[in-house]
């Protein structure tokens, strides 16, 4: 039998950052990847030639600890924010620097009730943001640590005055759509914020609590720019493997295509993880960055865990709501009639705040919307080695439940069609210049990526579902129930996105408290 | 001409228990009301049928016991009979009824599912340890988290220490409840559509929200934590409709020496030097009194009635932004004999409590589609009951009161104003619902009275028609509610306060605004209020 002093299973960022920092601090460490190494990261062919993202398609959250706990190589990024420009009805709006520190499209007055929203939410951002970096208080077990997390975060919104302290505690669970109403009358920049607030998650623009989704994309930041987001040359797949080269340097043992079938436990405390093979590895220490679903339902004896933590498992919400699309086209599209140069980060199809609503009805009850809000990204723009002649383009479609009623072998080719048709009227040529399209609903991101339901951020973020209810109560905080066995995935606190932090403060905890 | 200590600006029942309270603690109240009968949203009228119509609020629960006894109302006629039954008609023609007993209430979710049955159990146990934390925070001003006055600390620790009691687990799973849906929430207990619909409706009365909206686990407990006579959780008609607890609340405060009057709207309250001074009638009659208390909300008080430039611009920019929304009309029915419902058995007493028509989850959260789409739902959720059942002074003999409280109706018609026309086609829409399940019913009206939010705001001046005077969501519950730092009852012109539900704890007829406004005049006052005994804790 072999044996470490920790295993991680998945390589996605999660389970590369944790198992590099573990590493790192003297651990002999492998890693089991059912396929391969990178996760939701990956650059995929759409056509012979054309190369795209194949989920994610974007940076904008990579935690700066993250990239100095792993020592990663950041070539990939070494770029400018990528603008940001929203569709809707008439004249685009373009919003350069981190989350449109500028603005171009709108009028004076507009362009300063955005600035002072944005001023606003960033700032509400910068503080909610601490609560990210580290172990999240838990009830029952608050420690000096967290009273000193607390209470440094506390300061942090009194230094701001009693003004925007009340605001904070006011606006942390309302809506965004209410608050774009107040500071905003452009309804195409109201319908970004409502797009950006509730990308991925089961929520419309009305819904209580979805200001927070904006938050915790403020939370984030890109080349050093709190807000901003850069699309990576090679596209995912180089940071993918900035990653892998990370952890191999620390001396990580990868073993990708290699599944886990299951976790052994005796007494109470997880001791190795059986291969498919049928191969046994023992170790202290396990640390899962797979679904912690998939962890708890599928991996570990049901007879090792109580019926409480099984049944806190089947109500985790986590269905998707997004499909992917990756184009290959033979021609750069012209949206909106900009130039390239402005098409270099993400185009955001959001009429206005109904738009984004009214696309999310459907999906309450099983079907997909007819007329989405759609995210852009053409990953090939300026890389002519992504796409030798023409084009990629990798979209997000919201709302496309994973629960889709009518099926998604039917549904696919008819929301195909749906998107297709919107984006020709955007850029108006498109659709004749498509040479292949690989639309990827929830249930085929959950087959292609081993995420069950097809949730990109392994369980909605939503209050009931973050800090210590993430992923559920009894398994928040990185510890679980299993002695021996962490989560690390996009499932535990902070939530998802590529930050790493939740690999990073998987693996400072198994530190902490495996000596 | 009698100088008053304290003037109320409207007669609705949270106005009547604060003028009760300090009335009775030895102020001397006048209580001014536009309308020609006090009672706000809880009044009892004929309007010419010849039938007693309760016109806005329809049962009563939530109504403190403890300002039943401060201010003696049984003995000036209030008595609440509760009732029992209720029941959701399936589509299916068959129904869910529902008793007030536990053990009747399982054995009916067991004709359903018996694992439903099953989950009734930790469900109704769940529910019950949200209430007891919640229930005693409603009869206590919302301590400031940031103002540091050694009064809010202690309160803040108070609260922090009652959440401290729970176990961590419970913690977790009470943060849980307050964030989620009542859709998800149910979804963790029940399998069974109609038993999910029945159990949701709760969480969505009287709120622009729908069912799968985060948030309204929360509303749910506005609805459980009531109780009549010591009966947790009871629900009851007042006898002569809900006019009779503003009616009580009226007789005792004018025994106690206080004055009502009548037909005298407020146009302005007077200021001087930044502090009240007294009101000005529609009439311009000036009354003068050092303090002043709205009943109106907080939109009517601060934008209609105070002059602008008295209040800070951040103040009013809240109060421009308080969502209101009106999100349900009411059907008054006047009835020549008692509707048959065929899928009930002959004499049912499910028939003798809330009726409804509303069998799944996604049925209501559609009627919620329609009204975020600016229009009344089209097969709309209807909460049906037929009080004078129980209740015959409220109709002639043979005849009966029906009130349907109908949700969602919009307060403004895609954009424009509701017309004459429009009122009746949402009448229509209500009453061929009803008519589905009662062949018949259509020849038994003789008489109705329609309103939507264009009426409740007419008449009872609330804002938008919004039945609790401001969303129950969380970014406006508590400190927050109605504006942040400005939660304790005071307003930024000193000696103007406000006490309706806009303000902590909210809506519903429960008197606990109004009481803790009373406490907070008195604290000002240095007076120490006699009568009001402190709130007890009944789980």
């Amino acid at each position: 039998m072999t044996s470490c002093d920790a295993i991680v299973i998945g390589g996605g960022h999660n389970g590369l950052t944790a198992a590099t920092v573990l590493a790192k601090a003297g651990r002999r460490v492998m890693l089991f990847e059912a396929g391969a190494l990178g996760g939701t990261m990956a650059t995929v062919e759409v056509a012979p030639g054309y190369r795209s993202s194949a989920l994610s398609h974007l940076v904008n959250r990579l935690a700066p600890e993250v990239v100095a706990a792993t020592g990663l190589e950041m070539t990939c990024l070494a770029a400018p924010p990528a603008p940001t420009v929203v569709l809707g009805d008439g004249d685009p709006v373009i919003l350069r620097g981190g989350y449109g520190a500028r603005l171009e499209g709108v009028g004076a007055e507009e362009a300063l009730a955005f600035a002072s929203l944005r001023a606003k939410l960033m700032g509400q951002a910068a503080i909610l943001g601490r609560m990210l970096g580290h172990r999240p208080p838990m009830p029952g077990d608050f420690g000096l640590g967290d009273a000193w997390h607390l209470g440094l975060t506390g300061l942090a919104v009194l230094r701001k005055g009693r003004a925007e302290a009340r605001d904070l505690m006011r606006m942390i669970l309302t809506n965004v759509a209410d608050v774009a109403d107040e500071y905003l009358t452009d309804d195409r920049l109201k319908g970004l914020l409502s797009f950006d607030a509730t990308l991925g998650a089961h929520l419309g623009p009305r819904s209580p609590g979805s200001l927070l989704g904006l938050h915790y994309r403020l939370t984030g930041s890109a080349g050093g720019v709190a807000g901003g987001q850069i699309v990576p040359r090679g596209g995912m797949g180089t940071l993918a493997a900035a990653f892998v080269s990370a952890a191999e340097r620390a001396g990580v043992e990868l073993r990708p295509g290699t599944r886990v079938a299951r976790i052994e436990a005796v007494q109470g405390r997880a001791t190795a993880v059986t291969l498919a093979g049928g191969e046994v590895v023992s170790a202290p220490v396990i640390v899962s960055a797979i679904h912690p679903g998939t962890t708890f339902l599928r991996l570990v004896d049901p007879a090792e865990i109580d019926t409480g933590l099984t049944r806190a498992f089947r109500r985790h919400r986590s269905k998707g709501n997004v499909a992917k699309l990756n184009l290959a086209l033979n021609h750069i599209p012209a949206f909106g009639g900009l130039a390239e140069a402005d098409l270099a980060g993400r185009i955001v199809i959001a009429r206005s705040t109904d738009h984004v609503e009214s696309a999310f009805n459907p999906a309450k009850y099983g079907a997909f919307s007819p007329d989405p809000a759609i995210e852009v990204v053409l990953p090939s723009l300026g890389q002519p080695e992504m796409a030798a002649k023409g084009c990629t383009l990798s979209a997000l479609i919201q709302f496309a439940p994973y629960d889709l009623k009518e099926g998604w072998a039917g549904g696919a080719p008819r929301l195909l069609d749906t998107v297709l048709d919107i984006l020709d009227r955007h850029a108006p040529g498109l659709r004749a210049g498509v040479i292949a399209a690989d639309l990827l609903p929830p249930t085929e991101i959950e087959a292609r990526c081993g995420l069950p339901g097809g949730h990109w951020h392994h369980g909605e973020m939503t209050p009931d579902q973050l800090l210590f209810n993430r992923p559920v109560h009894a398994a928040a905080g990185y510890a679980t129930p299993l002695d021996g066995l962490f989560l690390a995935s996009a499932g535990s606190h902070p939530g998802g996105g590529i930050s790493g932090l939740p690999g990073l403060n998987a693996a400072r905890h198994v530190l902490e408290v495996a000596r | 001409m009698k100088q008053h200590d304290v003037i109320l600006i409207g007669g609705g029942h949270n106005g009547l228990v604060t003028a009760g309270y300090l009335q009775r603690a030895g102020l001397n109240v006048l209580v001014v009301e536009k309308n020609p009968w006090v009672g706000g949203a809880a009044t009892s009228r004929d309007t010419g049928t010849g039938v007693t119509f309760s016109n806005c609020s329809y049962v009563c629960s939530l109504f403190r016991p403890e300002i039943m006894r401060d201010l003696e109302l049984p003995k000036h006629g209030l008595q609440i009979i509760s009732y029992e039954g209720g029941a959701v008609f399936t589509r299916d023609g068959d129904y869910l009824a529902s008793y007030r007993d536990h053990d009747s209430h399982r054995r009916e979710f067991a004709r359903f599912s018996a694992r439903d049955a099953e989950a009734y159990e930790s469900y109704a146990r769940d529910v019950t340890r949200q209430c007891r934390f919640i229930q005693p925070l409603l009869m206590r001003t919302a301590p400031d988290p940031v103002s540091f006055k050694p009064r809010d600390i202690a309160e803040l620790l108070w609260i922090a220490r009652r959440f401290g009691n729970f176990s961590a687990e419970e913690m977790a799973a009470t943060v849980r409840f307050w964030t989620m849906s009542i859709a998800d929430f149910l979804e963790e207990y029940f399998e069974t559509d109609v038993i999910k619909a029945y159990l949701a409706l709760s969480g969505i009365i009287g709120t622009a929200l729908g069912p799968m909206s985060p948030g309204t686990a929360y509303v749910l407990l506005h609805h459980y934590m009531g109780e009549v006579d010591g009966s947790v959780g009871a629900w009851g008609y007042a006898r002569g409709g809900m006019g009779a607890v503003t009616q009580a609340l009226a007789a005792s405060f004018t025994a106690a020496g206080g004055t009502i009057r009548t037909d005298a709207g407020v146009a302005k309250v007077l200021t001087k030097g930044g502090r009240t001074r007294g009101v000005v009638l529609e009439t311009g009659e000036e009354i003068l009194a050092p303090r002043v208390v709205s009943n109106a909300d907080v939109k009517r008080t601060f934008l209609k009635l105070v002059d602008p430039a008295d209040l800070p611009d951040p103040f009013l920019h809240r109060v421009k932004h308080f969502k209101m929304r009106g999100s349900s009309g009411k059907l008054n029915i006047a009835l020549d004999g008692l509707p048959d419902f065929p899928a009930l058995p002959e004499g049912s007493r499910c028939a003798m409590g809330d009726m409804h028509f509303t069998d799944s989850v996604e049925r209501m959260e559609r009627g919620y589609d329609d009204w975020k789409a600016g229009r009344w739902s089209a097969d709309p959720f209807v909460d049906m009951m037929i009080p004078t059942q129980l209740d015959p002074t409220m109709a002639p003999p043979g005849q009966h009161f029906m009130s349907c409280f109908v949700q969602y109706c919009p307060p403004k018609l895609e954009g424009r104003d509701w017309t004459d026309a429009d009122r009746a086609a949402f009448a229509e829409t209500v009453v061929s619902q009803i008519a589905d399940y009662s062949p018949g019913f259509r020849d038994r009206i003789i008489g109705m009275e329609v309103r939507t939010p264009r009426e409740l705001e007419a008449e009872v001046g609330l804002t938008e028609g919004n039945i609790f005077q401001g969303e129950l969501t969380f970014d406006q519950l508590l400190f927050n509610r109605p504006v942040p730092g400005y939660a304790q009852y005071r307003s930024p012109i000193p000696g103007l306060y406000i006490c309706g539900s806009s303000t902590h704890p909210g809506g519903g007829v429960m008197g606990a605004p109004g009481r803790n406004a009373a406490a907070e005049i008195l604290r000002d006052l240095r007076m120490h209020p006699k009568e009001m005994r402190p709130a007890h804790d009944v789980l």
